[in-house]
C-alpha cells in the first residue's frame, strides 16, 4: 500500500468518485496555490470500491466549497488541526454558483456583454439542475 | 425600490391591487392626469417595437408624466460598445423611471441590478414580457369580472410563444382554471412547461390540434401568430403558419360570452371578419395595456392615488 503522510493542518477531500480528483484539482484553483497538496486516485474504499483523495495543506478559507458541493455533494470534507479530524462537513448542492458553469445560449446577454458574472441558481434540487440567472436557461 | 422583470415578481395579491388600480383608471381617467406631473419615464429600445413603446409612452403622458428615450440600438451608444450596465446607470441619471427592450435575454436583469430608478422589462428576446402578461390578466379580469373558474384556450404557437408561456404560469396562480392546448403537434407547449407548471399545480388540461372541437367549452380563446423568425425551416413555416384561422363559422360554436383575446401583430390567424364580433376583444386589450401600464408605473414610482 502506497503511503502519503498525514497533514499536520489543512483539509482531506475523501469519498471523491474514482478519476474525478483532477478535475476537482483545476476547480477549485490548486494549481495556483503555493500549499502542498497530495492527490490518490484509486485507492481502495469500502463503501465506494475505489475513490480519489486530496489532501490541501492549509486553510480551509482559501477553498470554494460552492463549487466543490456543485461538482459532487457527496465528497465529506474533513478539516485537520494538529494531525486529527476536527471536524467532517457535508457538502450540498449550493444555491448560487458564480462563474463555475457558462450559459451556452447565443441569445443570452452574457454571450454578447463578456464582463458579467455566469451566475446560475438551483432550479431543482432532486434533479440537481440548475438555470441561468439571465436567462433561465438550463445548464447541460 | 422594485423592478418589474417577470410577470411573477408580484404576488397575486400584489397582482389584483394593480388590476384594481387599472380599473380604477379605466373609470376614472381625469383623475389621474397629473399624478406623475415633473415624472420622466426613459424608454430604452434596444430593438423596434411600435405598440410597446407607444403604449408606455401613452401611458405616462396620460398620467401627466414626460418621455424620453430612443427606438432603436443604432440611435443609442449601444451602438459605439457602450454595454446595458453602463447606459442605465448614465439613464438613472436623466429619468425617474425606465422601460427596457432589448433582445437579448436577460438584459432587464442586469439592468435592474446596476439601476438606481425602478426598470420594467418591456421585453428581452424571448425570454420574458411581464407586461403583455400583466394586459392580458387585466383583460380577462375586466371581462370576465375577475380571474378563475374557467377554461382558456390557448390556440397558435405554443412552443416558442412566449406570451403564451407567460400567461400560463400567471393563470395558474388563480383557482379553477382549465386550459385547452390547441395546436399542431409541432408547436405544443414544452414538456418542461407541461411537467413543472401544470402537472406540478395539478391543473387541468388537454391537447388538441382541432380548435373547433374545441370551441363551444372555452370562455376565453387566446389566438397567437405563428412566428416566422423562430423557424429555421422555411418550409415548415410555411406549412403552419395558416393552420388555424378563427373566422365567423368558427366564432358560431363559441359560448356568447366566450372571448377572444391576441398579443398583437396578427397576420392570418384572425380573419378581419371577426373583429365585428362583440366577442373580438384584441383591440380593446391593447387600451388595457395602456391602463395596466398606466397603473405599474404609479406602483412602481410609489405614487398615491388621487382622493
Amino acid at each position: 500500500m502506497l503511503n502519503i503522510s498525514g497533514i499536520k493542518e489543512g483539509v482531506v477531500l475523501d469519498h471523491i468518485q474514482a478519476g474525478k480528483s483532477m478535475d476537482i484539482y483545476r476547480h477549485l484553483g490548486l494549481g495556483d496555490m503555493d500549499c502542498t497538496v497530495a492527490i490518490i486516485k484509486n485507492a481502495k474504499s469500502s463503501k465506494m470500491g475505489r475513490k480519489d483523495i486530496i489532501k490541501i495543506e492549509g486553510s480551509l478559507d482559501s477553498l470554494d466549497l460552492d463549487v466543490l458541493g456543485y461538482i459532487d455533494h457527496n465528497i465529506t470534507v474533513n478539516i485537520i488541526r494538529d494531525d486529527k479530524i476536527v471536524e467532517k462537513r457535508c457538502l450540498k448542492l449550493p444555491n448560487r454558483l458564480v462563474n463555475v458553469i457558462h450559459c451556452k445560449n447565443p441569445r443570452c446577454i452574457t454571450s454578447v456583454e463578456q464582463e458579467l458574472p455566469h451566475i446560475f441558481y438551483l432550479a431543482d434540487k432532486e434533479k440537481e439542475l440548475y438555470r441561468c440567472q439571465y436567462c433561465d436557461e438550463k445548464h447541460s | 425600490m422594485r423592478h418589474l422583470l417577470s410577470p411573477l415578481d408580484f404576488t397575486v395579491e400584489e397582482t389584483e391591487k394593480l388590476l384594481t388600480l387599472a380599473s380604477d383608471i379605466e373609470k376614472n381617467r381625469p383623475r389621474y392626469a397629473h399624478v406623475c406631473d415633473g415624472k420622466k419615464l426613459a424608454t430604452l429600445f434596444f430593438e423596434p417595437s411600435t405598440r410597446t413603446r407607444l403604449s408606455f409612452e401613452s401611458a405616462m403622458l396620460s398620467l401627466g408624466g414626460s418621455v424620453l428615450g430612443f427606438s432603436s440600438a443604432d440611435s443609442s451608444s449601444a451602438a459605439k460598445g457602450e454595454s446595458v450596465a453602463d447606459t442605465i446607470r448614465v439613464i438613472s441619471c436623466y429619468a425617474d423611471i425606465c422601460a427596457i427592450r432589448h433582445p437579448k435575454e436577460g438584459a432587464a436583469f442586469v439592468a435592474a441590478s446596476k439601476s438606481s430608478i425602478p426598470v420594467i422589462n418591456a421585453g428581452d428576446g424571448g425570454h420574458q414580457h411581464p407586461t403583455q402578461t400583466l394586459t392580458d390578466l387585466l383583460t380577462i379580469h375586466s371581462l370576465k369580472g375577475g380571474i378563475g373558474n374557467m377554461t382558456v384556450g390557448l390556440c397558435g404557437d405554443l412552443k416558442f410563444g412566449r406570451t403564451v408561456h407567460s400567461l400560463i404560469h400567471a393563470l395558474v396562480r388563480y383557482p379553477n382554471i382549465r386550459f385547452v392546448l390547441i395546436s399542431p403537434p409541432e408547436l405544443r407547449v414544452p414538456d418542461y412547461i407541461k411537467e413543472s407548471v401544470l402537472d406540478a399545480k395539478n391543473v387541468e388540461y388537454r391537447e388538441t390540434a382541432n380548435l373547433d372541437d374545441a370551441m363551444e367549452e372555452l370562455d376565453i380563446l387566446y389566438m397567437t401568430r405563428v412566428q416566422r423568425e423562430r423557424f429555421f425551416n422555411e418550409e415548415d413555416y410555411i406549412r403552419m403558419k395558416d393552420c388555424y384561422i378563427l373566422d365567423k363559422e368558427k366564432m358560431k360554436l363559441a359560448k356568447p360570452d366566450m372571448y377572444v383575446l391576441h398579443p398583437l401583430p396578427r397576420v392570418n390567424e384572425i380573419s378581419v371578419e371577426v373583429d365585428d364580433d362583440p366577442r373580438a376583444a384584441y383591440f380593446k386589450q391593447a387600451q388595457y395595456g395602456v391602463y395596466v401600464r398606466m397603473a405599474l408605473i404609479m406602483t412602481l414610482l410609489e405614487v398615491e392615488q388621487p382622493c
